[in-house]
């Protein structure tokens, strides 16, 4: 055994430690530098091994990587989501480019095992790749973030699927058929566009956290390859940290994983009688200095911040209005849907960098008691997840979802941009109740109006 | 069943399971940072791709084993300095 192994040993436990480390917003940081420096380990560690004989192509691939990931480290904190899908493609695409080299340099001689191992690294690889790719095209704008669907798209979707295993057993059986094994790395790359299509840009929290299973479980299966147990052991850290998180999203949005991957959300029948039920009633609309009295009044306030916040980029407005509120002695929290953004604790990030403090930022759970206690609830973007449907009307795609209790609230108040409906494309009841109003416009005019107006207030 | 790592399998299903005791503690307001963190760590693919790279096997595996590399290094370079940019932010 190589002095590299204890290396290795030495930063799997660092990694661990690493993770523990994010129990808590108190000891995060200190398990990053844990975590930095078991890599560091790592990686000294591995260029002393025996098989390297030369260095240009990994310095070159060192600085290189070096040189685009400091720019990808800088973008701002609304861009986290994509940054975040494209590190998935890439780490797949490592993994499915050391499976091609693997291929070929053993080629006919791999053994069944072996080439299984070569072949599922590789398809998962692919159709990650190109999946988080269009995840963060449609995360970016590139794409038009609505689902695509089209007829048959299942049913196309899962023979490819089907064929594409077949070639992996095929290929197990006859590893020297090249021809193959291109055919099985340009489906697997062509399934992972397939299988975006049909996914909505709101999907997206359980979409990446499920591919951020896929890529721990390609890593995984090049640590298997390689037979580099330390790939093994963060691949299925990674993969089961993806994993939980998709179950944790999915569940906030109603959905299991099926639906999700081939049931393009948001397809929803137009003549539903909740849904004219709810156009038939008018909504109460608002001005500026209307709400400022409502939060004047207001002793405890509660915030329910949403995608529209991120779009808005009212995340700092938003922190203007708590500031005015708290300094009349008002109580202020935030109310965090598990789903609300783009990717889980999407919200959390935004306020943060806004400098609100953690402990105002509230989980579903222990926020929803309160709203009852609550003289006014704010609603900067959020929808589907404030839509008291969830809980009664038993023909709506969101039924049983869990919700934030928005609506118990004495006073609610909804910044909207237009009645356009929300992501699942119904109307949300709240807007329609006794003590709901809306103030329509673009959310950070409204917020810095407000502040404003706060300020000039009592 | 010839060739089965079954000892890199044992390894896997325990990691799995480590992982989920672990990723259970994480609170959801640490949601984003643990993505970003699980994609630095798992840039521990380096590792391979370093070898692969700097084993002369051919030129096409010293290619792919450069790309490999850079990609990696982008995960790791950048998944660990975005972690810590957002890690800074959160304060009481």
């Amino acid at each position: 055994m190589s002095i590299l192994q204890f290396f290795y040993l030495l930063s799997a436990a660092l990694f661990i430690l690493g993770i523990r480390g994010l129990s808590s917003p108190e000891t995060a940081r200190r398990g990053m530098n844990l975590a930095s420096l078991g890599m560091l380990v790592a990686v000294v560690g591995t260029l002393f091994h025996h098989e390297i004989v030369n260095y240009y192509w990994i310095i070159g691939g060192l600085i290189l990587g070096t040189a685009i990931g400091i720019p990808l480290s800088m973008i701002p904190m609304t861009a986290v989501p994509q940054r975040t899908a494209l590190s998935h493609a890439g780490g797949a695409l490592a993994a499915c480019l050391i499976g091609i080299s693997e291929y070929y340099r053993h080629g006919v001689q791999l053994g069944t095992t072996h080439m299984a191992i070569i072949g599922v690294e590789v398809m998962l690889g692919a159709l990650t790749t190109t999946g988080s790719l269009m995840a963060a095209a449609k995360l970016q704008g590139l794409l038009p973030g609505r689902p695509i669907t089209y007829r048959f798209q299942n049913v196309s979707n899962i023979s490819l699927l089907a064929a594409l295993a077949g070639l992996v057993v095929y290929l197990t059986l006859h590893p020297g058929d090249i021809r193959m094994f291109y055919l099985l790395l340009g489906g697997s790359f062509l399934f992972g566009i397939l299988l975006l299509i049909p996914i909505g840009a709101a999907d997206m929290p359980c979409v990446i956290t499920l591919l951020n299973s896929y890529a721990g479980l390609t890593d995984a299966a090049m640590g298997f390859m390689l037979a580099n147990r330390i790939q093994i052991i963060t691949g299925s850290l990674d993969g089961s940290s993806g994993f939980i998180l998709s179950v944790l999203m999915s569940r906030a949005m109603n959905r299991n994983f099926i639906n999700i991957l081939f049931g393009a959300f948001g397809k929803v029948e137009e003549s539903s009688v909740e849904v004219l039920e709810v156009k038939k009633k008018s909504v109460k609309s608002l001005k500026v200095e209307e709400v400022s009295k409502f939060l004047n009044e207001a002793r405890s306030v509660i915030i329910v911040p949403g995608y529209g916040m991120a779009a808005a980029q009212a995340q700092h407005a938003v922190r203007d209005v708590a500031d005015k509120l708290k300094t009349r002695g008002a109580k202020v929290r935030y109310a965090i849907h598990p789903v609300a953004g783009r990717m889980p604790g999407h919200m959390n990030v935004l306020l943060a960098e806004a400098n609100v403090p953690y402990t105002e930022l509230i989980d579903m759970e222990e926020i929803n008691p309160e709203f009852s206690q609550a003289d006014v609830a704010l609603v900067v973007g959020a929808n589907d997840v404030t839509n008291p449907a969830a809980r009664h009307v038993k023909s709506s795609p969101i039924y049983g979802m869990p919700i934030l209790d928005v609506d118990k609230a004495k006073k609610v108040v909804v910044l909207k941009r237009s009645m356009a409906p929300g992501f699942a494309g119904i109307d949300n009841e709240l807007y329609v109740l006794e003590h709901t109003w809306m103030l329509f416009g673009d959310a950070k005019d409204s917020l810095t109006q407000l502040a404003g107006t706060l300020q000039n207030g009592t | 069943m010839e060739g089965i790592p079954i000892a890199e399998l044992y390894i896997f299903l325990l990691a799995a399971f480590l992982g989920y005791q672990l990723i259970s503690r994480v609170p959801p307001l640490l949601h984003t940072p643990l993505m970003s963190a699980t994609n630095a760590i798992s840039g521990i693919s380096l590792v391979g791709s370093i070898v692969v790279a700097g084993a002369n096997y051919s030129t096409l595996s010293n290619v792919l084993g450069f790309l490999a590399v850079t990609c990696s290094t982008i995960n790791v370079v950048g998944g660990f300095l975005i972690t810590d940019r957002i890690l800074k932010m959160f304060k009481k």
